[in-house]
């Protein structure tokens, strides 16, 4: 039923760390990993499961390292990922970049990390926050041993008591990327917006948050369905968020950890139409050369601007003497990633840019056949939501009475935004 | 200064170095030593000889120290047995530590030693931190007993651990009980300690709304495993646990959807209930789709079980499942297979346009995949054929060598769903003709010009060009050939003449494949006996191939959909097939003691055969051939034979999509009446038995000693009682014998011998043409007549008895 073995790999499938939760496992299994990984690669067939033998590896990749599990009964794989992932967190927030130097670096607080966080296999606590309180990097110090916070087995695992501020403060960041696919003759293919409330908080004591959003269902529950109101398809809510509640009457309350957290994601696919807009024309003359006609069009308000717009345009691997011309902004080739980026650091609603390009091609084509890279856009437009949600209020009750500010900020920013290309 | 310094000494006397500094007075100096000692244990030297030193710096008041030795001897405890009960005593004086960290950690590592002595000495302090009033020590004593019981199941019974955890199921901490439960399922998966009952379930769903995400995850995997009593309460328990739905977590989410789609089941289907549930569950599942990789890839396993269980649920998010350039390859593949599942005459377009996009990547699997799964649309929706092929077509204009190679292979299934529809296009395929290099596409071409031999002029050329390297050919295009040239032969006897004997002598003469010389020798007679009783054979018509072909097999699926989120999942297959059976949990005692001996046999041979069916384990539908190849080569269970049958199987499917076959298939059904009667189905296996043939098929011998009949003789009542019947027991389970399920047991009758069978079809066809082969065995019984059930159609099942007599001859002497 659990996770029998905790590996971390280097790149060759070297071990640097591992525990042993169970002992059911043949340790020395660890040592076919990475063959087994190229193998299955080879074949195109490379999971993040594997099987060796009775050996069952549930891995991920994280910067230079494997994260890898391996257990031998029927274990629940969505929470052996999860769990991984977490891992990956909690270390970051112990020692920022998790990578094969760091992991050796600190391989005593990761052994007394895994024995925290994993029991027999079963994952226990992995609040960073409150590992942080009785697993520390310089325990030696400590004068009196630590011990475990209530927070551990608390009802309220992710907050601990007795947290102090002189200015109670809350900071809220609405932010909605969005999704688009849309095939090479124009027509969107796909769209979505995956927005996610994060929030940064500083409040004394334990307080108790709601927060109101325009959503549709609350509204039309209380009649008030003709206000503007956004219907969230699907809402997901940091474990802090009382989920029953949430169920019945659509509240959103909850008591949040200490810090930055995002509180919540939601998505919705409503047609809308694309912010940014790439049309391009592409002449190839093959063996001789290519070039490109870009027109960049923002369809959004004129009184929004987004900021920071990067296109994106790919171009053969070997093309090479590339000449631009345009209007506004800047356009650098980069080899490196077959393509020439175009950036503009402010582009207001309503507008439309051009852009062209030359590039000459060698005269004897490469054998390899490449793949068609989309055209790519990256974007930030603050102040603006492409749903219309609105954060309607955030209300902070704590048992000592203080007052406290919530900051709302809005922005909508580039998901994964593709177009294909002819 | 970091760790990693640690790792740096390689002197020669490094053991008596460490050794030395592990002794040493100074509290400093003795902890760096043991962080080396660690870190050489990490890199796996061996540091076991240092022992006694690391051990005896356990005693010591620093928390980061203690952790480094207790984690020293979780690793070596076992290599030391002896020595690790030097430790025991500081385990016992810590696990009363007034600092509850220093409590906990005792008794967590106490259990993670698993040196049979130590246990003993385990269970005192278990049993008092399972009361400690701290919950953090509670709960790890939770875990604990799940450690003790893996190692002891009788030690936790007998000391009282079952009823101390039942307490802790009611424990005011929502985490010790999310901790209890974790253990409870674990112990239970072995044998059931504590029942779930509907009260227990009732404290659950509580704790549910309060512990942490993990331990969420752990109630729920509980829960899945616990039948309500009454719709009531399945519909209480649904409400409850579904605004689980919005967990941020994705194994909370999935754990969800496992409880609710097995509730779901067990409620009137069209209920408003269910109605309003199941529209709750496609956006969560969605949303999955935006996390990470590793999460996409075991939601979009999962959704494919969903898909075929439950088809309205996603039916409308198509979209979703739309190919990103970035995503990996293992996701690209899953969400091809889930597009095809959705395609539907009002997609269909989308579909296509989107699947024409892919088979235009690099990369060559992937591409594949998405040719073959142009064949699968056109196959599936029939307004689109006419589209999908035209794509097809387009796509071997690119002249790509594996496009055009998986074209052809998928436009020969398109032939076969659509016989004489888009011959027009067999032009553009003979112009490839030559850039095909693989068995299969070759195999395929081959099927295509014999079956349509009189409408391409020039058949007898090109086949000949193929029978010029005839031995150099795989054996699956060895056999297409010889069908082909024998159907070109009948079709055009004028031009076919010398080129069918040539066939017919390569294949019987030159070859050491039997299969390959027994279809010869059947084509050879056939043809020299009776023409056109050939012709009636070999150019029947033939059963149209259906549209779904990889389907999960009913009862598979049921059973995988109660494993969703867990590596079952994953691999589509049973538990069973991946786990091994030495460490697999041992099966419940049967309550009733006269059938214990049987039941633990059957069981013994069932695991034996999972892990030897390995990954040849059933996950597809079988193909009624297959069926019958377990028929006939079943043995009611025996070890040996089911790993006959696992590779047997194997082997069908490898040239079950073969034309061929169904050549021999017709020849069965239309040509030979007196084999028929018997032998409905189109079996090549059973029409070659007809014939008089030799026929492949591995007659396993062994004794088929199973557990009734083992029973009639052991319990004694042989020779005097009459009439005790012993209930049917499982012989066959249907999830692995592609859909056949044979229960049965052995009565006494006036004297008698009866053996009483109920056999239930749970695949999707019909199955048919039964025949019952009973092996030599130690007690002589051969079976009076034959079994002659009619043909059985999906869900049905019958029951068939018939007697036995002791013959000498089928003795089996041990």
């Amino acid at each position: 039923m659990a996770t029998s073995a905790m590996f971390i790999l280097d790149l060759k499938g070297k071990t640097i760390i591992s525990r042993n939760y169970r002992g059911d496992v043949d340790m020395t299994a660890i040592d076919k990993f990475i063959t087994l990984l190229m193998e299955k690669e080879e074949e195109g067939s490379a999971a993040p499961v594997l099987t060796y033998q009775d050996t069952n590896f549930v891995f991920i990749k994280h910067t230079n390292i494997y994260l890898v599990s391996a257990c031998r009964s029927n274990v629940n794989v969505t929470m052996i990922l999860s769990f991984l992932y977490k891992c990956v967190e909690v270390f970051s927030e112990y020692f920022k970049d998790v990578e094969e130097e760091s992991i050796r670096d600190n391989f005593v607080v990761i052994y007394e990390l895994l024995d925290e966080m994993m029991d027999f296999g079963f994952p226990q606590t992995t609040e960073s926050r409150i590992l942080q309180e009785y697993i520390t990097q310089e325990g030696q110090k400590l004068v009196s041993a630590p011990r475990p916070p209530m927070a551990v087995t608390n009802a309220v695992s992710w907050r601990s008591e007795g947290i102090k501020y002189r200015k109670n403060e809350v900071f809220l960041d609405v932010i909605e990327s969005v999704n688009m696919l849309a095939s090479a003759n124009g027509t969107v293919l796909q769209s979505e917006i995956v927005g996610s409330v994060k929030m940064r908080v500083y409040l004394t004591g334990m307080p108790e948050l709601r927060l109101g959003l325009n959503d549709k269902v609350l509204f039309e529950g209380s009649g008030r369905g003709k206000s503007k109101s956004v219907e969230l398809e699907d809402v997901k809510f940091h474990q802090c968020v009382r989920l029953s509640r949430f169920d019945t009457d659509r509240t959103i309350s909850f008591i949040p950890p200490d810090g930055a957290f995002e509180l919540m994601s939601y998505r919705l696919t409503t047609v809308v139409k694309p912010l940014i807009w790439i049309e391009t024309s592409i002449e190839r003359h093959s063996h001789s050369r290519v070039s490109f006609i870009i027109k960049a069009k923002s369809q959004f308000k004129r009184r929004s601007t987004a900021n920071n717009v990067e296109i994106i345009i790919p171009v053969p691997s070997d093309a090479d003497s590339p000449k631009f011309k345009t209007s506004i902004g800047s356009v650098k080739y980069t080899p490196e990633q077959s393509a020439f980026v175009w950036t503009i650091k402010s582009f207001p609603g309503g507008k439309e840019y051009l852009l062209t390009a030359h590039l000459s091609l060698p005269s004897v084509m490469s054998e390899e056949s490449e793949g068609r890279p989309p055209i790519k856009v990256k974007f930030e437009i603050p102040y603006f939501t492409t749903s219309g949600i609105q954060v309607r209020y955030l209300k902070i009750i704590e048992k000592s009475g203080y007052q406290a500010l919530p900051w709302v900020r809005y922005i909508t920013q580039n998901g994964e935004y593709e177009m294909r290309m002819k | 200064m970091t760790d990693s310094k640690y790792f740096t000494t390689t002197k020669k006397g490094e053991i008596f170095e460490l050794k030395n500094e592990l002794n040493s007075d100074k509290k400093e100096k003795k902890k760096e030593a043991v962080k080396k000692v660690i870190a050489s244990m990490t890199v796996g030297k061996d540091v076991s000889a240092l022992f006694p030193d690391v051990v005896n710096c356990m005693q010591t008041d620093n928390v980061e120290l203690k952790k480094l030795v207790y984690l020293y001897l979780m690793n070596y405890a076992k290599s030391q047995p002896d020595l690790a009960i030097m430790a025991v005593n500081t385990f016992v004086k810590d696990c009363e530590d007034p600092n509850p960290l220093i409590r906990a950690l005792a008794v967590r590592t106490m259990g993670c030693i698993r040196v049979e002595k130590i246990t003993e000495y385990l269970c005192d302090p278990l049993r008092r931190c399972m009361k400690d009033e701290d919950p953090y020590v509670r709960k790890t004593a939770a875990v604990c007993v799940a450690k003790l019981h893996d190692m002891n199941p009788t030690l936790v019974k007998d000391q009282g651990f079952v009823e101390l955890l039942n307490d802790l199921l009611s424990d005011a901490n929502p985490m010790v009980v999310a901790n209890a439960v974790a253990a409870l399922t674990e112990m239970n998966e072995q044998q059931t300690v504590i029942e779930v009952n509907s009260q227990m379930v009732n404290k659950l769903l509580t704790a549910l709304n309060e512990c942490t995400e993990w331990g969420q995850v752990f109630i729920l995997d509980a829960l899945a495993g616990y039948t309500p009593r009454d719709e009531r309460e399945t519909q209480n328990i649904c409400e409850r646990i579904s605004p689980r739905l919005a967990h941020a977590n994705a194994a909370v989410v999935l754990s969800t959807v496992k409880v609710l789609m097995k509730l779901i089941d067990m409620m009137p289907a069209d209920s408003d209930f269910i109605t309003q549930l199941t529209k709750k569950l496609a956006p969560p599942m969605v949303t999955l789709l935006s996390a990470e990789p590793e999460i996409q890839y075991v939601a979009l396993r999962n959704i494919n079980l969903i898909v075929q269980k439950r088809p309205d649920i996603l039916k409308q998010e198509m979209k979703v499942f739309f190919v990103k350039y970035n995503d990996p390859i293992y996701v690209k593949m899953e969400k091809l297979d889930i597009m095809i599942r959705l395609a539907q005459q009002n997609n269909i377009s989308q579909v296509l346009s989107e699947l024409k996009e892919y088979a235009t990547e690099v990369d060559v699997d992937f591409v594949r995949k998405s040719v073959r799964a142009i064949g699968r649309c056109a196959i599936k929706v029939e307004t689109s054929s006419e589209r999908c092929v035209q794509t097809l077509l387009e796509l071997i204009q690119t002249k790509v060598n594996y496009v055009v190679q998986e074209a052809v292979v998928v436009i020969k299934d398109i032939f076969r769903k659509y016989p004489n529809r888009y011959e027009s296009i067999i032009s553009a395929l003979c112009e490839n003709l030559d850039t095909l290099d693989e068995p299969e596409a070759r195999a395929s071409m081959i099927w295509i010009i014999g079956e349509y031999a009189e409408r391409i002029d020039n058949a007898d050329e090109l086949l000949e060009s193929f029978v010029e390297g005839f031995h150099d050919e795989n054996t699956q295009v060895q056999l297409q050939l010889l069908t082909a040239v024998v159907k070109l032969f009948l079709k055009r006897p004028g031009v076919a003449q010398t080129l069918v004997q040539r066939v017919l002598s390569l294949a019987t003469q030159d070859s050491d494949n039997p299969d390959l010389r027994d279809r010869g020798f059947i084509y050879w007679r056939l043809l020299s006996a009776d023409p056109a009783a050939a012709k009636n054979v070999v150019l029947t018509e033939k059963p149209l191939i259906s549209e779904e072909t990889d389907l999960l097999e009913p009862s598979l699926l049921e059973q995988l959909v109660c494993h969703i989120g867990t590596l079952a999942s994953v691999y589509h297959k049973p538990p069973s097939a991946f786990i091994d059976p030495a460490k697999a949990p041992l099966r419940q005692i049967n309550p009733i003691p006269t059938a214990k001996f049987g039941s633990s046999l059957l069981d013994t041979s069932s695991a034996t055969s999972a892990s030897r069916n390995g990954s040849s384990a059933p996950t597809v539908i079988p193909s009624q051939d297959q069926v019958i190849a377990d028929l006939l080569s079943l043995d009611l269970n025996a070890p040996a034979t089911s790993a006959n049958t696992g590779g047997f199987g194997g082997a069908m499917t490898g040239t079950s999509s073969m034309g061929g076959l169904d050549d021999l298939l017709g020849l069965g059904g239309d040509s030979l009446p007196a084999a028929t009667t018997n032998v409905s189905s189109n079996n090549p296996f059973d029409s070659l038995a007809g014939l008089g043939m030799p026929s492949s098929v591995p007659a396993a011998q062994q004794p088929a000693s199973i557990g009734g009949l083992a029973e009639i003789f052991g319990s004694g009542s042989f020779g005097g009682s009459t009439g005790v019947t012993y209930p049917k027991e499982m012989w066959l389970d249907a999830s692995r014998a592609m859909g056949m399920q044979v229960e049965g047991t052995f009565v006494r009758r006036n004297g008698k011998i009866f053996m009483e069978m109920t056999i239930t079809n749970k695949a999707m066809q019909a199955i048919s043409g039964f025949a019952l082969q009973f092996n030599k065995n130690s007690f002589g019984l051969i079976p009076v007549e034959q079994l002659n059930p009619s043909p059985l159609l999906p869900n049905q099942s019958q029951n068939v008895s018939f007697q036995f007599i002791f013959s000498s001859d089928n003795l089996f002497f041990i």
